[in-house]
């Protein structure tokens, strides 16, 4: 029966794109329509299907978790993960050899924001999603709240993707890092994420234990947090209710620290806070040992969202932005490292007394290895925020090399870490299909990481320097098109970085694909292979 | 455990009380954005006092929505720093002022192009055009994509038109007069030697008048007009793109700006 009405909710939202598709103002617009009147139509269709199947299942107990909709996310996670590389393989290649860009479409400029979506936004979005079901009802000891509300935040979030994406592809956008898509889509992301916020909080809120769980902070504060920051960098005006175009309230220098106030603390909340409460859940479960610091906890938490937010200006360093307001981003960037550092501590000190669990378990192994970038990337990220640091790295690719030491190695090897952790749990398998190959994933995907971020570091101080240059009679030594030759093998080189990770990836879902039908592979087990000592005779 | 948490046992409440734990959080995280955002929007410094900024004509506009369409701002900044490399190589560091009709602001992240703030007027529209099609028969170590594709599109007026009237909404000052002479002006900017004929046009001197001067028509701006991509048969996305770009970083006349009075 319910699917039954979703079916016929779905075929209903379908009509009105299809309408969208008839009337829009613009050929955009009417593009842009067809594509979701399609993907709602495979979507009712499918509903259909479903309820025809399932006429005389029996019903779901109600007092057990609610574990299809991660089993769901656990696969949408891992599928655009893989996306996301993919299409980040893609654009460095681009850059390295620009005429493999094919314009329109699939142009650099319009691929890019697919790339940074599909891996902050698909990938990470759907981790956080579906880890943040899973964590709250088992520290709550209770089903998620509201039924079928939780279905419509997953399948819901995977049309706010796929709108968002395929409106980059054909220049659909706001002109905003990291908060391209434009009016309509803000929109519908605005309906889901009040969904996510009462699956959320409802559950917290019929919860059989006294106490709110840690990991429960992060994740409720990176919600409502990412709420706020989203209703209001997109506070804009449509052309019209059949216009793709927008224009936002702010203008200039205003809208300048609003976007990066934003931009910011995407990182700061989506890409920090909800992983750190991901982490709060999985290290200690993975390691099995408590949290190491209940106190240390509470102050990083309280200090780490109070800072983060202040942190935005250091994106506008010596630019038509007010000195204070720059020297204000600064200070509060600087004071973050604490906070963040806080964070990396607890987190490694949970090992104590099982450190010696790494030898064994590399999903232990991920885990350090993405709080140990965690703590890299927080310690940089401070030391770029310096103005002086900042004159020479802003506008360079080491920003670049910083952004993906910190998603490549803090959030993806969290994710990955969780993803291993929960895809035997929620299938009801003893194990992995193999740890060899989860320790495979984990050497391409560091190596992946440092070669990459070592390319852009070289390459990124390089190409800051040669802008800066002047020869003794008091010139500018470089023209800008050299310095652009320059950057050419590097270019090259983060590619074959890029694939390492994206090779890892796919190491991954043919592993957890395996797990999923219950195979096990024959292999050594980890650790076993070191020959026994003998005793001396 | 026992001693922790009488330390913090004003925390325990929190983390029993899920509406305070939310409430608390969110209150946290307003502060920084209220401190450090609100008052750009009343502080009077905070945008530079200059002269000769004026809206984007259409046809500008036009080619600025193209701009943003296409992703430009991921790989061009638009914002000058007050560096000696920087104003040498691209011109007087960027204003606030200049930014303050820019919906979306598009001063960009990263330089994997070169800055494009004041770009306008450095080259030809011929260069423009070729560099376009093809950067890298202009620039052999250019990494940038082909926007050939641009001249194969035509404006819409219409378009354009509800695009205009968009930004007057968002509060960018455009007259009633500019409003309702969108379509024409759009065309008369891309006329063919245009404002350099002998004999008087009256449309685009209605136009120029309209961007460039005041009520009692002293001028108070500049407008650069005339076939942008060299094809005067048609009005295409080409000539609206370096429209824009020959724009870029031109208006303000440093001559009359103070910038010890716009210290800030």
């Amino acid at each position: 029966m319910k699917y039954a009405s979703s079916a016929i909710a779905v075929a209903v939202a379908a009509f009105l794109a299809l309408m969208g598709a008839a009337l829009g103002q613009d050929p955009q617009f009417r593009a842009h329509f067809w594509i979701i009147f399609a993907t709602l139509l495979i979507g009712s269709a499918l509903l259909w299907r479903k309820a025809y199947s399932s006429r005389g299942a029996p019903a779901e107990d109600p007092s057990a978790y609610m574990d299809e909709v991660i089993r769901y996310g656990v696969i949408a996670t891992a599928f655009w993960g893989i996306v996301g590389f993919l299409v980040g393989v893609v654009v460095a290649t681009q850059l390295a050899w620009p005429d493999l860009s094919w314009g329109p479409y699939l142009n650099f400029g319009r691929l890019r924001p697919l790339h940074t979506s599909a891996v902050i936004f698909a990938f990470g979005g759907n981790a956080l999603i579906c880890t943040s079901f899973y964590v709250v009802q088992r520290t709550c000891r209770a089903r998620l709240f509201g039924g079928i509300l939780s279905w419509f935040v997953f399948w819901g979030y995977q049309l706010f993707i796929v709108m968002a994406a395929t409106g980059y592809l054909l220049g659909i956008t706001q002109g905003r890092e990291y908060a391209e898509p434009e009016w309509y889509v803000d929109l519908w992301l605005t309906i889901v994420w009040v969904a996510y916020l009462i699956v959320f909080l409802g559950t917290l809120v019929k919860r059989k234990e006294p106490h709110i769980y840690v990991a429960n902070w992060f994740y409720l504060s990176f919600i409502v947090t990412v709420a706020m920051l989203h209703l209001v960098n997109n506070a804009a005006v449509p052309v019209s209710l059949l216009s793709s175009k927008s224009y936002g309230l702010y203008s200039g220098v205003q809208d300048a620290l609003v976007q990066w106030w934003y931009g910011h603390n995407a990182v700061g909340f989506f890409l920090t806070a909800g992983f750190l409460g991901m982490m709060y859940y999985f290290v200690p479960k993975q390691a099995n040992r408590p949290v190491y610091s209940y106190r240390l906890s509470i102050v990083h938490f309280w200090a780490l969202i109070f800072m983060y937010i202040w942190a935005g200006p250091h994106h506008l360093h010596y630019t038509a932005l007010p000195d204070w307001a720059q020297t204000l981003g600064m200070v509060f960037s600087v004071m973050l490292w604490m906070p963040s550092w806080g964070g990396m501590i607890n987190g490694l000190m949970t090992l104590s007394g099982a450190w010696d669990k790494l030898r064994t378990d590399p999903v232990l192994r991920m885990f350090v290895m993405s709080l140990a970038f965690y703590g890299m990337s927080t310690f940089e990220g401070p030391m770029m925020s310096v103005k002086s640091v900042n004159a020479l790295s802003h506008y360079t690719d080491w920003t670049i090399g910083h952004v993906h030491s910190g998603a490549l190695g803090w959030v993806g090897m969290v994710t990955f870490g969780a993803l291993y952790h929960l895809t035997p749990k929620l299938w009801n398998r003893k194990q992995l299909y193999s740890l060899r190959l989860v320790n495979w994933h984990f050497w391409l995907a560091t190596l992946g990481i440092v070669l990459y971020a070592a390319v852009m570091w070289v390459s990124g101080i390089m190409q800051g320097l040669m802008w800066r240059e002047y020869d003794e009679h008091g010139f500018l030594v470089y023209s800008f098109a050299e310095t652009v030759a320059a950057m050419h093998p590097y270019y090259v080189l983060r590619i074959l970085g890029g694939l390492l990770y994206l090779v890892g990836g796919l190491v991954m879902a043919y592993n957890l694909y395996r797990t999923i039908r219950g195979d096990l592979r024959e292999e050594v087990p980890m650790g076993a292979e070191a020959p026994a000592l003998q005793p001396a005779e | 455990m026992s001693n922790e948490t009488q330390a913090f046992g004003f925390h325990s409440k929190i983390e029993r009380n899920v509406t305070l734990l939310m409430v608390l959080s969110l209150l946290v995280v307003t502060i920084g954005g209220i401190v450090e955002i609100g008052p750009l929007f009343w502080l009077q410094n905070t945008i530079e006092n200059v002269k000769g900024m004026r809206p984007y004509t259409p046809l500008e506009l036009a080619g600025r929505d193209i701009y943003v369409r296409e992703g430009c701002y991921l790989c061009h900044s638009q914002m000058i720093r007050p560096f000696r490399d920087e104003v040498e190589r691209y011109g007087h560091y960027s204003l606030a002022a200049e930014s303050q009709y820019d919906h979306p602001f598009q001063w960009g992240s990263k330089r994997t192009g070169p800055d494009l703030a004041r770009v306008g007027g450095r080259y030809s529209n011929e260069w423009h055009v070729q560099h376009l099609n093809n950067p890298r028969s202009v620039v052999p170590e250019s990494i940038m994509p082909r926007y050939a594709f641009l001249s194969d599109n035509e404006l819409d007026p219409k378009i354009v038109a509800s695009h205009v009237a968009g930004n007057r909404t968002v509060g960018v000052p455009y007259t009633d007069d500019m409003i309702a002479n969108v379509e024409a002006d759009l065309k008369v900017q891309a006329l063919p030697d245009a404002g350099t004929l002998d004999k008087p046009d009256k449309d685009h001197e209605a136009f120029v008048a309209r961007y460039a001067m005041d009520k009692d028509k002293k001028v108070i701006s500049k407008v650069a007009s005339g076939d942008f991509d060299g094809d005067p048969a048609r009005l295409t996305e080409m000539d609206a793109l370096i429209a824009y770009l020959q724009v870029l970083g031109t208006l303000v006349d440093f001559q009359a700006y103070d910038p010890v009075q716009n210290q800030r």
